[in-house]
């Protein structure tokens, strides 16, 4: 992007005029995420930035909203009830995913692309047309409201990611290590645990960390499957947008833009012990 | 799916490759167990697509309980419609004879007496109410204030067989009428133990009361089993419902035949059959136009439970698309009823206008990230992935909070003295909090599948086109640009297809005019209810989104989702 020596007038200013605009369009990304940061420390109950706040006057700022959240036992339920759900989720879709994954990389399976549409089609379908799906067919079978319906449904939806990643490592996957395993005198398992496992562990770990981000994050589904028995912190979250908009979200909101940036970088790191694994440049 | 491991780019020693091997040989070769090799080969290569069937078959399994069946339960549901006729069944078999002008006869309405008196007893008739609410208005009141009065359907037969002899007010003489000679044995074995266990046996009806009595029969069989069910009686004890010697004056006041029954019984039937002809007599279709509502009269009200008979109907999808059926065929709904093409149509419109929002602000951003030095980019795609991970919730929270009128755009735009103190701003709850919210969280939907297109156009072409003589904008627009469209088109189509079944954020920042499809759609299941409306709509969308997706797997591919 370096303006040759030769560049006219108009082309300078043509150049600095793109820059500052991708600037613009940077700062409309990631501006609104920031600015909740600062907002959560509030010391008043307002959404914008008190006189106080801008003076960086230390009593306009607090830490009540975050007391909020951990005592106000509804914002507790509701992260326990996201730490209960999204786990357990998320082992479904990892074990069930991780296998069939593997099953989808031999080189000779029939019916290959309708099982793959069949398989990555809870990503496909908006979630609302899921959710109304889920909410009709589990009332049905007595399961809506219940903590396995909310379980297997946010399964179901995190498992297109795991295969995803999963296939997506299994390519690179030297087949020759498991024959020469075999030759070893190692069964299917041991040779599944001992050669495979520990070399797509990163694209598990990272499916796996995609699925839980689905099923942590989601509230449509949870919305309709769900009762109030399962009520998340996504849910909670939409019912406080919805009705009592309380600056305690903005917290919530803070302490999970953390969790994603940890995340992020995590996968991050993953995807490169992961190249370099399968002798892969760095990207 | 991904080419690296379809059958044929395999190089190495595959059963497939072996196969050919052995057929190009010229004789038969000879596994080391003697068998040919072909036929061990075959076996093997079962052997593995079975192992790898076996593999993924769990999750098969797993993923069609939880997601297909759901889905296709929501297909059968914007058809299924059963309610009427499982509920008036009588009614709906005397309406096929109805000519669609004026009320229907005597018989038509002795038929929903008797359904409705069932219905009312399950309270099954506010339900097909409501249900008829969707499509003619007033039908739930109607069904209701029905369900009240049906009761009193058959009163005067009551009175008048219990003064012809005293028989018919005893339970017992009933049970001996109606039931079934085994099922009278079951029951007194059943009532004899000291302590029943279980519930009492389910009544079963005698053959020949079904032949001599038929319609009493079938109400007396309907007595007995909601007696039993509902009321935890038995029908030993109670004495039938009105509308059974309603039924009871039916089939003897039309065509009754002596000699099935025997005895007593034979002896109580033939007396009331030869003084039935002198009772005092009620018309039901009276009962129900002057007692009960005089809307029974409206040909509407019997047009619309004829339109919805059968037990399948299109009329969930004719009303998603602003028709209706009604007695006299498809008809548009009313002027001011039409909200569900005006919907479909603001859904499209809006997903168009965040479609381009995202290539315009997208565009500048990929071509910015593909030109700059790996490092860079690499640091700059960060502020583009961010936003892409985090929770939903936040985003849309944190545009909840800017847009407000007394939030910080507003703040800063009243400050630098853009706009009044008194004119702030309207951002939020119309479409253009939506789209604002929207463009922000799919942007980053468009620039990493753009970004992913653009990193492999390779700069020679566009220094050769300036090389011979191109301005800087002809090298762009006529040799760039035109390499870029693939991923135009992937971005495109991927924000398109999730912006059009969005639900959160425009519930949230989109007010009443800022909603889509989606809203209305988790409007039918949670608050009015009418599910197979939800239903319809949610098959249109899904219908639209796979035909999207085709075209998409077309173009791009989806193993080329790229996750970040």
């Amino acid at each position: 992007m370096e303006l040759p020596p030769y560049a006219s007038l108009g082309e300078k200013i043509w150049h600095y005029t793109y820059l500052v605009l991708c600037g613009l369009i940077f700062f409309f990304l990631i501006a609104p995420i920031l600015t909740i940061i600062p907002l959560s420390f509030n010391a008043e109950n307002f959404f914008t930035f008190t006189p106080g706040m801008l003076a960086l006057d230390p009593d306009a700022y607090s830490l009540k909203h975050y007391r909020d959240f951990f005592t106000n036992s509804q914002w507790q339920d509701a992260m326990w009830n996201s730490i209960k759900i999204a786990p357990v989720a998320t082992l479904i879709s990892v074990g069930l995913g991780t296998l069939a994954a593997v099953g989808l990389s031999q080189s000779h399976v029939p019916f290959r692309r309708a099982i793959m549409a069949i398989l990555i089609s809870p990503m496909i379908v908006p979630l609302i047309i899921s959710a109304a799906g889920m909410y009709f067919f589990y009332s049905r079978l007595g399961m809506q409201g219940t903590y396995w319906g909310v379980v297997l449904a946010h399964a179901a939806l995190g498992i297109p990611f795991v295969i995803i990643t999963v296939t997506a490592t299994l390519v690179g996957f030297d087949r020759s290590l498991t024959r020469a395993s075999a030759n070893l005198g190692a069964g299917p398992v041991r040779t599944f645990f001992k050669v495979q496992m520990p070399l797509i562990l990163p694209g598990v770990i990272s499916g796996g960390l995609f699925a839980f981000i689905t099923s942590f994050d989601e509230v449509v589904v949870v919305l309709f499957v769900g009762s109030a028995g399962q009520k998340t912190l996504p849910w909670q979250m939409f019912i406080g947008l919805r009705e009592q908009i309380s600056p305690t979200i903005l917290a919530v909101a803070t302490i999970l833009v953390t969790i994603s940036i940890l995340l992020l970088t995590g996968v991050e790191l993953l995807r490169r012990r992961s190249e370099k694994m399968r002798g892969m440049s760095p990207g | 799916m991904s080419s690296a491991t379809d059958p044929d780019a395999f190089t190495g020693a595959t059963p497939d490759n072996a196969l050919r091997d052995a057929d190009r040989a010229a004789g038969p070769m000879l596994a080391a167990d003697g068998t040919p090799l072909k036929r061990s080969l075959n076996r093997a290569l079962r052997a593995q697509k079975l192992r790898a069937l076996g593999l993924i078959a769990p999750l098969l399994l797993f993923i069609i309980i939880t997601f297909i069946a759901p889905i296709a339960d929501m297909l059968f549901r914007s058809v299924e419609n059963d309610i009427v006729s499982q509920t008036l069944p009588r009614t709906v078999v005397a309406l096929e004879d109805w000519n669609g002008e004026g009320a229907p006869d005597e018989e038509t309405f002795r038929a929903l007496g008797a359904d409705l008196v069932v219905a009312a007893e399950l309270k099954n008739h506010t339900r097909l109410g409501s249900r008829l609410n969707y499509e003619t208005v007033g039908m739930s009141s109607l069904f209701r204030q029905s369900g009240r009065d049906v009761d009193d359907i058959g009163e005067v037969y009551a009175d008048q067989f219990i003064v012809l002899s005293e028989a018919w007010e005893e339970p017992a003489t009933w049970v001996a009428l109606m039931a079934d000679p085994d099922w009278v044995a079951e029951q007194s074995e059943w009532a004899a133990q000291e302590d029943p266990i279980g519930p009492e046996p389910a009544f079963a009806l005698s053959e020949q009361a079904q032949e001599a009595l038929p319609r009493t029969a079938r109400s007396y069989a309907q007595f007995a089993q909601i007696i039993q069910s509902e009321d935890e009686d038995s029908p030993t004890e109670e004495e039938p419902w009105n509308i059974v010697y309603q039924a009871l004056y039916e089939d003897l006041s039309q065509g009754y035949v002596t000699g099935i029954y025997s005895g007593e019984l034979a002896q109580l039937l033939d007396n009331a059959a030869s003084a039935v002809g002198g009772f005092e007599q009620m018309s039901v279709r009276d009962f129900f136009l002057e007692e009960v509502d005089d809307d029974w009269a409206d040909p509407e009200v019997w047009g619309t439970i004829k339109a919805f008979s059968s037990p399948y109907t299109a009329g969930y999808f004719l009303s998603s698309v602003d028709m209706q059926l009604t007695p006299q065929g498809i008809e548009s709904q009313p002027e001011d009823q039409q909200i569900y093409m005006l919907l479909f149509q603001r859904t499209m419109f809006m997903s168009l206008t965040i479609m381009f929002s995202c290539i315009l602000l997208g565009y500048p951003i990929a071509f910015l990230l593909s030109n700059l030095p790996l490092r860079t980019s690499n640091l700059l795609l960060i502020l583009v992935l961010l936003p892409f991970w985090t929770s939903l919730l936040v985003r849309t929270s944190a545009w909840k909070v800017l847009l407000q009128q007394e939030g910080v755009i507003n703040d800063i735009l009243v400050w630098i003295g853009l706009i009044g103190d008194g004119s702030r701003l309207q951002l939020i709850n119309n479409q253009t909090g939506t789209i604002i919210a929207m463009t922000h969280i799919l942007l980053p939907f468009m620039i990493l599948p753009l970004y992913s297109v653009m990193k492999t156009i390779p700069p020679h072409y566009v220094r050769a086109a300036k090389s011979l003589g191109a301005t800087p904008w002809t090298a762009f627009w006529r040799v760039y640009f035109p390499q870029s469209v693939p991923g135009i088109g992937a971005g495109s189509i991927l924000v398109f297809i999730l912006s059009i079944g969005y639900y959160i954020t425009p519930e949230i920042v989109g007010g009443t005019t800022g909603t889509f499809i989606s809203n209305r759609i988790a409007y039918h299941i949670s608050s009015s209810l009418n599910w197979g409306l939800a239903a319809a709509l949610g098959s249109i969308l899904l219908a639209l989104v796979l035909v999207l997706y085709y075209l998409y797997d077309r173009i791009v591919g989806i193993d080329n989702v790229s996750l970040g």
